[in-house]
């Protein structure tokens, strides 16, 4: 892999694989009764969160725990952020401390790419979500858990047919996601309404639909996104009231899928709204399978980074 | 050679024969060694056939039985990935002897080797823990090469991560010297003197199409420690 994780287009075939498989092993640790490594010990490891995030933040943090690398966690709130401090400025400080690598999760679209080419600081950049740009870690647990329920356990995702719900627009996981899958040769469909579709779809190497009923009976997993309201400047859709009967996942409509479907979200969930109730905690559901595999992936992503030897010369 | 001068002249001087000098014993011999090593002439050499490896892994599992005193609760796990082969073939004979299911497992030491970062990040090998785990057994880890140690030692170290054995051996297929840190093989198939500078390489059906263990001469292709 390379130096740093910022977009899941970075990835290769046989680097996402790489990833998979390495976080498969790394999965078992969580069953022993010694949930440590000390493959990064004396590392230092910066959770830097310019945006809220329980799941994530959380996940970071474990899997670099678990390696036995040093946590610093930063979030934006209660540091001099608030004083009105610089992305620079902030990245000066965490490279005066000798931080290994910075885990960024920041509102601006963009700003892991700025913090990784700039030259402010040595270490690795992993892109923990920025704005509506790119999340490759969650596309990376997520392909992660598909892989686990749909191919056995390996190898690539070549022809699974995977359906994503919602707000693409705003969506970072979409984005992250549908360049991963398809990587690893699974068939992405988005469903949204027009209005919450970006500009350039027709470009992603996915296919487009306004109607979520039609793919539904073929897909063997179903990942609904949250409606994003805190991005939501203007109005989208008429009434929650209508999202919702048109692409909401209720029981109805995960009747209609085959016997072996699984329903995913990224959380948080907005229960009732993209998802029903009962469907999130359906035997379905691997929302909560989606949390654990996430301290797996992106162990096996802080391993990649930054186990080996230094990599010398060029940034990405 | 000329070089035993200049490394311990005072000795040298005294006594032609630097034979019985300890201290310098070792750098005549890697002197001595590199000027072969480095002739690229020289041919890799068969040390073990397929039968020699098939009657030194059936002693080994005798000795286990032996000096165990036939106990019921070893384990064997091997050091990927020849020394997964090996511990697979092992557990047969054992399994043989004892009349008994002999579990067998894998413990990659990846995550625990000493030179993680003189290297770019290595993809992970399979651990398998046989069900039931390690706690209050005997283990005995099983690998191809016995070399500096260090592969032991990180294998010992995520060991202790896994659970907490009865005790731990250790068999090795071909021990071959130049030991860097205070590490023992229990059961060796064949010591086979060698250079630093040489390679050992153990080769098994199962990876490489034959039986066979081959040194050869060239000093820098990859070591099998």
């Amino acid at each position: 892999m390379r130096g740093h994780l910022l977009s899941a287009a970075d990835l290769t075939l046989d680097d996402a694989l790489l990833v998979l498989d390495t976080a498969q092993e790394l999965a078992q640790i969580a069953d022993r009764p010694i949930k440590k490594l000390p493959t990064l010990r004396g590392r230092t490891v910066v959770n830097l969160f310019f945006e809220d995030s329980t799941r994530t933040r959380i996940s970071f943090e474990a899997a670099a725990k678990r390696l036995s690398a040093d946590v610093i966690n930063f979030s934006a709130k209660g540091s001099s952020v608030s004083k009105g401090e610089s992305l620079k400025d902030t990245a000066l400080t965490l490279e005066a401390m000798g931080a290994d690598a910075v885990v960024i999760r920041h509102p601006a679209s963009g700003a892991p790419h700025r913090l990784a080419n700039s030259g402010w600081i040595q270490g690795s950049v992993v892109n923990a979500g920025d704005g509506t740009h790119e999340h490759p870690t969650q596309a990376l647990l997520d392909a992660f858990t598909m892989r686990e329920h749909l191919a056995g356990g390996r190898g690539d995702l070549a022809g699974l047919r995977v359906t994503i719900v919602g707000d693409v627009l705003h969506s970072r996981v979409a984005r992250s996601n549908v360049r991963l899958l398809s990587t690893l040769g699974a068939e992405v469909t988005l469903v949204a309404p027009p209005t919450l579709l970006p500009v350039g779809v027709e470009t992603w190497p996915c296919s487009v639909s306004y109607d979520l009923d039609a793919p539904l009976p073929t897909s063997d997993a179903v990942m609904m996104l949250r409606v994003q309201a805190e991005r939501m400047h203007s109005a989208f859709f008429p009434s929650a009231r209508e999202y919702s009967r048109r692409y909401g996942l209720d029981d109805r409509r995960v009747h209609t899928l085959p016997d072996h479907a699984i329903v995913m979200h990224p959380g948080p969930m907005n229960r009732g709204m993209e998802i029903g109730s009962d469907v999130a905690d359906s035997e379905r559901s691997v929302i909560v399978e989606q949390v654990a595999n996430g301290v797996s992936v992106r162990m096996a992503v802080l391993y990649l980074l930054l186990g080996g030897a230094p990599l010398t010369g060029e940034g990405e | 050679m000329v070089e035993l001068t200049s490394a311990a002249p005072a000795i040298v001087r005294d006594c032609k024969t630097s034979f019985n000098d300890p201290s310098s014993e070792a750098g005549k011999e890697v002197s001595l060694m590199s000027a072969v090593g480095s002739s690229p002439e020289m041919p890799p050499r068969a040390v073990m056939s397929a039968s020699d490896i098939a009657r030194a892994i059936t002693r080994m599992a005798h000795e286990i039985d032996e000096r165990t005193h036939g106990a019921d609760d070893v384990i064997l796990l091997g050091i990927p990935t020849r020394g997964v082969d090996l511990a697979l073939r092992l557990g047969e004979r054992l399994a043989e002897i004892q009349g008994r299911a002999i579990p067998v497992g894998s413990l990659d030491i990846t995550m625990y080797r000493d030179d993680l970062r003189r290297r770019p990040a290595r993809a992970l090998l399979p651990t398998e823990i046989p069900a039931g785990g390690v706690d209050d057994a005997l283990v005995v880890l099983v690998d191809d090469v016995l070399f500096s140690g260090r592969t032991i030692r990180a294998a010992l170290d995520a060991l202790n991560d896994v659970g907490r054995p009865r005790a731990v051996a250790l068999a090795i297929l071909v021990d071959r010297g130049h030991r860097e840190l205070p590490i023992r093989a229990d059961y060796v198939g064949k010591n086979i003197p060698t250079s630093q500078l040489e390679t050992v390489r153990v080769q098994l059906l199962e990876h490489d199409g034959v039986d066979a263990v081959v040194v050869s001469g060239s000093p820098q292709s990859d070591e099998a420690s």
